[in-house]
């Protein structure tokens, strides 16, 4: 059976993830509170969380504040020490001297004035992780990097400072600050479209962590929350109608959709160009296209369906007896299989 | 006709990630602004922190029901009619009551305040959504008993993600915060395992994601989903994948059984009040050809999926004789079938 990775770790593989767990050790962890717009009240989450650590004994400072806070915020900052910004921006000197166990730093997207040593914040928090001490921040949306273009889509604005979404990907907690848009400012629809990009946002974080979870304990879980769809095209499926259906299933259920073929021997050159224009098709419409070889056509689907955790798959269907779809449906155990009636059928 | 009330559900993923305390929090501010708010029920679970925060309010006195020898406590709903406040907190959304009360389900006794043009504030986990347990059992092992119709969930004026980090929420548990001491170990290892509460949360994002986004995308029906119904067991996880499936597609949904001889096995009736439950159409046809009579009605009702399970002991593959899928697959040619899989653990 080949087309379909070996799950064992090669050893530079093994060594990274090592090495990546002993970094982690010694570093602080990172929990970062993320809202979908300014007031949903991701501030206050984060300095209670504080207070709360700090009431269990753990030694707890602020070394960043915003400008303007609310009086909750006010009212919680006050109990706590606070290591004062120098020339703009946090202190890390002074934050490492102090070295306490927990670092609160409010608004995490900022630009440091020009002349300090990081040109912004978060990497001035990644030194803090770095020197084992645990931070605790707070984001909105619309200042994550890769979520700029989305933003701006729906508000038309764009903010000028940004975090790159891989440092959220980084961090060991991420908490989502929900709150209906009743509470918060601003119109109805733009809010609740920008609270549905932070969920699935969220979701897609958390998505990964159970990933990485699962598979740094050795488990190849078959299930996911996510739907995932997996189109088999062949040079006779009705492949527009089939791709279709799975875009709109993935968009509706924000799954994956993903589409592959086998490559058999002995197969004809026109039936080798349609099924091109076929998988053209499939990366037009931004499905993730995959090749297998195999000469056993059901086998190769069965495994790779398995391997990709699908919980869809599309398939053509002739009326043909003995064809690799009876054999499929019946091996079908953790997904449901669709039949798409093939173009000469109808 | 006055007013229907609005409904707010506190969503969260497992038992202490603080839904009631959130609840109880917009109930304060909500009291402080002047509002007119009454506690239905409320399940303090020994949690102190979240009794702190009923401070100041009223309590509605539950009402006290004798079932098999023990006192039970359930929400006096004509008590809470009669106070009528602007505003009432109650707690557990999915709870089921004790036989012997006026309505099985708490979210009856719920719809009823809110006829009545009360507001509710509520509290639920995503793992009582009917259309997820299936899922839920998949992952955790654990079968939820206590359920409710989606549609239900989606009648709600508002739904709030209450969210903690699995690890957060596993101190909680070690510090005893959420449960008494000699449960703490085995939760730990069993319902509440970072896995597990890893894979619950991202379905709760999930379903607050898709819950805000029905809300704003204008409903399109071009779509119909026609589910057969048998007195196969698999005919419950088919019901909810089939109607999972037709609320994200935002299509209609009927269910068919083809009853070959008049009556009809009390297992299928079973089968078709559950799909009625969840608020699909449900039809029961006559006929000895039974795929033949799924293909023409599906033909009749304008449906572009079928849903069935997987057929019987005789095997699709075998030469002799079609299954009752192969038979529909050919008759029902132009419409597209989706055999359902009985996932397993």
């Amino acid at each position: 059976m080949t087309g379909h990775s070996d799950r064992r770790p090669n050893p530079d593989e093994l060594l990274r993830r090592v090495q990546a767990e002993e970094r982690r050790k010694q570093r602080g962890r990172l929990k970062v509170f993320l809202g979908y717009a300014p007031r949903v009240g991701k501030s206050l989450r984060m300095f209670d969380e504080g207070r709360r650590r700090k009431s269990r004994g753990q030694d707890v400072v602020v070394a960043a504040l915003q400008d303007r806070v609310t009086e909750n915020v006010s009212e919680l900052v006050r109990g706590f020490e606070v290591i004062p910004a120098a020339a703009g921006a946090i202190n890390l000197a002074a934050v490492f001297r102090r070295n306490p166990q927990v670092c609160l730093i409010d608004e995490l997207a900022y630009d440091n004035p020009r002349g300090s040593r990081n040109a912004e914040r978060w990497q001035d928090v990644e030194e803090i992780l770095d020197h084992g001490i645990a931070v605790i921040t707070a984001i909105n949306l619309q200042h994550i990097r890769e979520q700029q273009d989305a933003v701006e889509a729906v508000t038309g604005k764009r903010a000028a400072q940004s975090v790159p979404t891989a440092f959220l990907h980084a961090a060991e907690e991420i908490e989502v600050v929900d709150a209906t848009p009743e509470s918060v400012m601003g119109e109805a629809r733009t809010l609740a479209e920008l609270r549905e990009l932070a969920l699935l946002l969220a979701a897609d974080v958390v998505d990964r962590q159970l990933r990485e979870y699962l598979d740094s304990h050795g488990v190849s879980a078959g299930w996911g929350t996510q739907e995932r769809i997996l189109v088999c095209l062949t040079p006779r499926s009705n492949a527009a109608e089939m791709l279709a259906s799975g875009q709109r299933n993935a968009r509706r259920f924000h799954g994956a959709l993903l589409a592959v073929s086998v490559e058999q021997p002995g197969i004809g050159t026109a039936d080798q160009e349609r099924l091109q224009r076929h998988l053209a098709l499939a990366r037009e419409m931004g499905a993730e296209v995959h090749c297998l070889k195999s000469a056993d056509f059901a086998e190769a689907i069965l495994a790779f369906a398995h391997e990709q955790r699908i919980t869809q798959l599309f398939l053509g269907h002739s009326l043909r007896a003995r064809s690799p779809v009876e054999r499929l449906i019946h091996a079908a155990e953790d997904f449901d299989v669709r039949l798409f009636p093939h173009p000469e059928v109808k | 006709m006055s007013r229907r009330g609005t409904l707010k559900i506190y969503l969260g993923y497992a038992a202490g990630v603080g839904k009631t305390y959130r609840m109880l929090e917009e109930a304060q501010a909500l009291r402080a602004a002047g509002a007119d708010v009454a506690i239905g029920y409320f399940e303090p679970h020994g949690r102190a922190e979240t009794i702190a925060k009923t401070a100041g309010l009223e309590f509605v006195p539950r009402r006290t029901i004798a079932y098999g020898g023990t006192q039970f406590e359930e929400m006096d709903t004509d008590a809470v009619l009669r106070r009528s406040p602007a505003i009432a907190v109650v707690d557990e959304f999915a709870h089921s009551n004790v036989p012997g009360s006026d309505r099985a389900k708490r979210w009856q006794d719920v719809r009823l305040l809110l006829e009545a043009g009360i507001d509710v504030l509520t509290t639920m986990n995503v793992q009582h959504l009917e259309s997820l347990n299936d899922q839920v059992w998949h992952i955790t092992g654990v079968r939820v008993r206590e359920t409710l119709p989606d549609w239900v969930v989606d009648e709600a004026d508002e739904l709030v993600l209450v969210d903690l980090t699995p690890s957060a929420l596993r101190n909680r548990i070690q510090r005893g915060v959420v449960y008494a001491s000699e449960k703490v170990h085995r939760a730990l290892d069993n319902f509440f395992a970072e896995a597990n509460l890893t894979a619950l949360r991202e379905l709760a994002i999930r379903h607050t994601a898709h819950e805000v986004e029905e809300k704003l995308v204008a409903p399109r029906r071009e779509e119909r989903i026609l589910i057969c119904l048998t007195a196969k067991p698999a005919s419950v996880n088919l019901i909810r994948r089939g109607k999972r499936m037709a609320d994200y597609l935002q299509a209609d949904c009927l269910a068919l059984h083809v009853a070959v001889e008049g009556a009809i096995d009390p297992v299928v009736e079973r089968h078709m009040n559950f799909a009625g439950n969840l608020r699909i159409h449900t039809h029961v046809e006559e006929g000895s050809d039974i795929a033949r009579v799924i293909a023409e009605f599906a033909r009749l009702h304008h449906v572009t999926q079928i849903f069935m399970g997987r057929s019987g002991p005789r095997h699709w593959y075998q030469r002799f004789g079609e299954t009752i899928v192969q038979q529909v697959v050919r008759l029902a040619r132009d419409i597209q079938i989706t055999i359902v899989a009985e996932r397993r653990r």
